[in-house]
């Protein structure tokens, strides 16, 4: 699973082409690539779709070893082994038997529910989960068909297992005997795919494709790739946030040992020379004068005084809306209302940003770990002055991803560098660079209340969310009411006759964008705390309360009774204190309960139990790890997690800085998976939405403190 | 030129003495399997075995390595064949990946001070080391299967 490389000249079809020139390099056998037509139109009215065919390569070479393309990026969630075994599953071969390479830019690898080519909203199973079957299938037909051919039988006398076709009069046919011939049968309407009684694979915990070369250090991350010739490259940014260089003194630099060149760019001061370490130290000796820009005085109070003026001022844009909140809530017995703050975070994935590019007259190699091919491209493109066919994306395994490589603004430099020292050049950013110029995650403002009648009944629930836009970064046009901070919201679960929400959007003059479990970390947040307030409102148990309000929810319901039951809801041992939280989000159904002790002040997190069930399950060990990361991520972020900016300067730079989860402070797992038949839901982000809600809620299970922002840290307790 | 033992190579590095043992790694010998994560020994994706010891390249000098000898994730063990490796295998412990050559080099370092660590043991020697992507849980189910695949009588 590595780069993979072409001195080749691009061609119209430059995605068709690196296809063919890996396939035949990989075996020189014999292609047989399939190009689908286009399966029903499942693309939502607001995507933007970037093609018109859902399509599948793959290559089963004379000596029957089979390649596939997968066009989404492995950040860890699992996809070179999940959407293989789709394929694989209806292709009748095992997984072990296949090799993974990375797709190119092309709009054959849209996914179709994100409207791009694009690793990111947990839905990477979900948009494969037809495509890749009736790949596989497809290729399974024209296989038997070339069989049958051979054979001079009729097709239904053919099976295939196991990688060959049989038929029942003893003969058999390995695929790569028949791949040749396969290739040329006419590519069949319609395959009958499997019913799920009859999976092999899918539903069962096979190892993973991508884990040795993890354990032996030849995994290949953007950090690692090497290239003749090339060039290593560090960036000295703005350290206020928006601003720019105004002078640079690069004498010191540009003497120092090793250094080929000192380089204005758009995006910072880059230092060139022949060993990283060189132009790291070299860097260091700039002399920089900085023009703060417009956010000087930017700090953490003048963002929450702007964030509260706009909320002020503004009912916001309705973006759900059901029954007559307002009057119900003046109609209500009771009525709650609280305001909640979330945090600006950062990404921190542990392979910092850094991109390769080798920058020719004609054309442009990018080697990046990139969650948007088509974006990176874009962005090489511009950098490098070439149309965008003229830049070749390669995909290499991602150091962690968590939507901070689904931003582009660590290319242009290195393709600037690339082309103005005509080498190769890899660019690294620090760690430091990486957390002091991540795209945050952004705060927001919260304004929720709740309205509660004679009976306890919940009545009413209203929701305004302040904060800057995150569709923005994709859009910055965007006056969507359905912006992507406030998307979970819109799943408000609950069976409640009055509900309205609205959004303000309302920028902060600083580059914000997505992060693991975009909207709904900070909105389940919100609103399973809330839940409890008002349960303690109605003197309701929050089990009771909540499941009152899920008659008509019964995937809700279940999780929640599961979760509950297994962390011994009302049985908490002497000392501890439970919380739940329950949430759908990408299609996903999960609860989580927290179990907790505060001695002497102190918050210790003794257990995190978690039920999930998210549909048909492709890799059930897959999906027990992606939840257990996203309970680290969700309680690292829940503890101490929060970026504070004086002066528009970030002031957390590293790990001593900004707090990671430790190995000894993991709390006990308890990971329960629903087996179902349902469709797909995604993995890789809802686990770490609920950590957050069910912790806060045990500690005011404790204390009677209801913790209305994050991080827990701030309020003393972690 | 620093004279030093890497993966029982004796080798001549051209590299300025104060140059991180890390990037020599990365750069100048092309071993790429150990990682950059803060450049402050916080992390520990960094970790490599120095004369035996655990210890974090990204601060680590190639002068103060020199006549030492180094074993890194790429010298470990031939094949995959480390208890470690082979457990992290079994159990499908990486996630992203990147961190994991130092843990694995955490791991091995502590199994060979400590065969049969316990819990505590092994969030205790593992606190350094930073996985993003939290595969802790399966970190330390892992370290105890090493520690039984390193014991010649019991390694089913």
């Amino acid at each position: 699973m590595s780069a993979h490389r072409t001195d080749d000249a691009p061609s119209a079809d430059p995605g068709r082409r690196e296809f063919c020139r890996r396939t035949a390099a990989v075996g020189g056998g014999l292609v047989l690539a399939l190009t689908l037509p286009a399966l029903a139109d499942r693309t939502p009215s607001r995507a933007r779709a970037g093609g018109g065919q859902l399509n599948a390569w793959l290559k089963i070479a004379a000596d029957d070893s089979v390649t596939i393309l997968v066009d989404r990026s492995e950040m860890g969630q699992g996809v070179y082994t999940a959407l293989p075994t789709l394929l694989a599953e209806e292709l009748e071969i095992d997984l072990a038997q296949i090799k993974v390479i990375a797709a190119p830019v092309g709009d054959a690898y849209v996914n179709a529910l994100n409207g791009g080519q694009i690793t990111g909203t947990s839905n990477s199973v979900q948009d494969a989960w037809e495509r890749l079957r009736t790949a596989g299938a497809t290729a399974r037909v024209m296989l038997i068909a070339a069989a049958a051919q051979v054979w001079r039988v009729d097709p239904s006398e053919c099976r295939a297992k196991n990688g060959r076709i049989s038929n029942a009069h003893g003969k058999s046919l390995s695929y790569g005997q028949l791949a040749e011939a396969a290739a040329k049968m006419p590519v069949p309407k319609q395959v009958k795919l499997k019913p799920r009684e009859e999976f092999r694979l899918i539903g069962t915990s096979l190892p993973r494709l991508d884990t040795a070369g993890k354990v032996d250090g030849s995994a290949e991350f953007g950090l690692d790739v090497k290239l003749p010739g090339m060039l290593y490259a560090s960036i000295a940014q703005c350290p206020f946030l928006g601003g720019k260089a105004l002078s640079v003194d690069a004498a010191a630099a540009q003497a120092s040992p090793g250094v080929r060149r000192v380089l204005p760019t758009a995006s910072g001061v880059v230092v060139v020379a022949d060993h990283f370490w060189q132009a790291l130290k070299a860097r260091r000796a700039l002399k920089i004068t900085w023009d703060p820009g417009a956010n000087a005085r930017l700090d953490n109070a003048a963002v929450w005084a702007t964030l509260k003026k706009t909320a002020g001022a503004n009912a916001g844009l309705p973006a759900r809306k059901e029954g007559d909140a307002a009057a119900a809530l003046k109609s209500a017995q009771r009525t709650v209302e609280a305001v909640y703050e979330l945090p600006l975070l950062a990404h921190a994935p542990m392979e910092p940003m850094n991109c390769t590019a080798d920058v020719k007259a004609d054309r442009c190699d990018l080697y990046v770990g990139t969650q948007v091919q088509q974006m990176a491209q874009a962005a090489a493109a511009a950098a490098a002055g070439l149309p965008p066919e003229r830049v070749n994306v390669y995909t290499t395994l991602l150091g962690g991803g968590f939507g901070r490589r689904l931003d582009v603004d660590f290319i242009p430099a290195a393709v600037e560098a690339s082309k103005a020292m005509g080498a190769p050049v890899k660019l690294i950013w620090t760690r430091e660079d990486d957390m002091t110029h991540d795209t945050f995650r952004p705060p927001a403002l919260e304004e929720i209340s709740g309205g509660i009648d004679s009976a306890g009944r919940l009545i009413a629930w209203k929701l305004h969310i302040t904060s800057p836009s995150i569709t923005a970064r994709f859009d910055p046009t965007s006056k969507d009411p359905f912006d992507s901070v406030v998307e979970y919201a819109l799943n408000y679960p609950y069976g409640v006759p009055n509900i309205a929400l609205t959004y303000s959007r309302q920028e902060i003059g600083i580059d914000v964008g997505y992060m693991r479990s975009v909207s709904h970390a900070p909105n389940c947040f919100v609103i399973e705390s809330f839940m409890d307030e008002l349960a303690a409102a109605a003197s309701k148990d929050p089990l009771e309360f909540r499941l009152g309000l899920l008659a008509a929810k019964p995937r809700h319901a279940r999780v929640l009774k599961e979760a509950a039951q297994r962390a011994g809801w009302g049985h908490a041992p002497p000392g501890r204190f439970l919380g739940l939280a329950l949430m759908e989000g990408y299609t996903t159904h999960l609860a989580q309960v927290a179990e907790i002790s505060l001695e002497g002040g102190a918050l210790k997190v003794h257990k995190i139990t978690c039920v999930v069930d998210c549909g048909q399950m492709v890799n059930p060990r897959i999906v027990e790890s992606q939840i257990e990361s996203g309970i680290v991520f969700g309680l690292t972020a829940a503890l101490w997690g929060e970026i504070t900016i004086r002066a528009g300067q970030v002031q957390q730079t590293n790990f001593n800085s900004y707090r990671m989860l430790r190995s000894n402070e993991l709390p006990e797992l308890d990971v329960h998976l629903i087996t179902s038949g349902e469709t797909p839901g995604g993995i890789g982000e809802p686990a770490v939405a609920l950590v957050a809600p069910a912790v806060c809620n045990a500690i005011f299970a404790a204390t009677g403190k209801r913790l209305r922002s994050l991080p827990i840290s701030a309020h003393g307790l972690a | 030129m620093t004279f030093i033992t890497i993966n029982n190579q004796q080798l001549n590095v051209d590299a300025a003495p104060d140059t991180p043992l890390l990037w020599v790694l990365r750069d100048h010998l092309a071993m790429t399997g150990t990682k950059f994560g803060c450049g402050m020994a916080l992390c520990g994706a960094c970790t490599v075995h120095v004369d035996g010891v655990a210890m974090r390249s990204c601060v680590l000098p190639l002068k103060a390595v020199a006549g030492k000898s180094v074993t890194t994730i790429e010298g470990l063990s031939h094949g995959r064949s480390h208890p470690v490796q082979r457990a992290w295998i079994e159990l499908d412990v990486p996630q992203c990946g990147y961190c994991q050559s130092g843990q694995i080099m955490t791991a091995a370092a502590l199994l060979r001070s400590n065969p049969t660590p316990s819990d505590a043991d092994i969030d205790a020697a593992m606190a350094g080391n930073i996985c993003r992507c939290g595969t802790y849980n399966r970190i330390r189910r892992a370290i105890h299967r090493a520690a039984e695949l390193s014991t010649p009588d019991s390694q089913s």
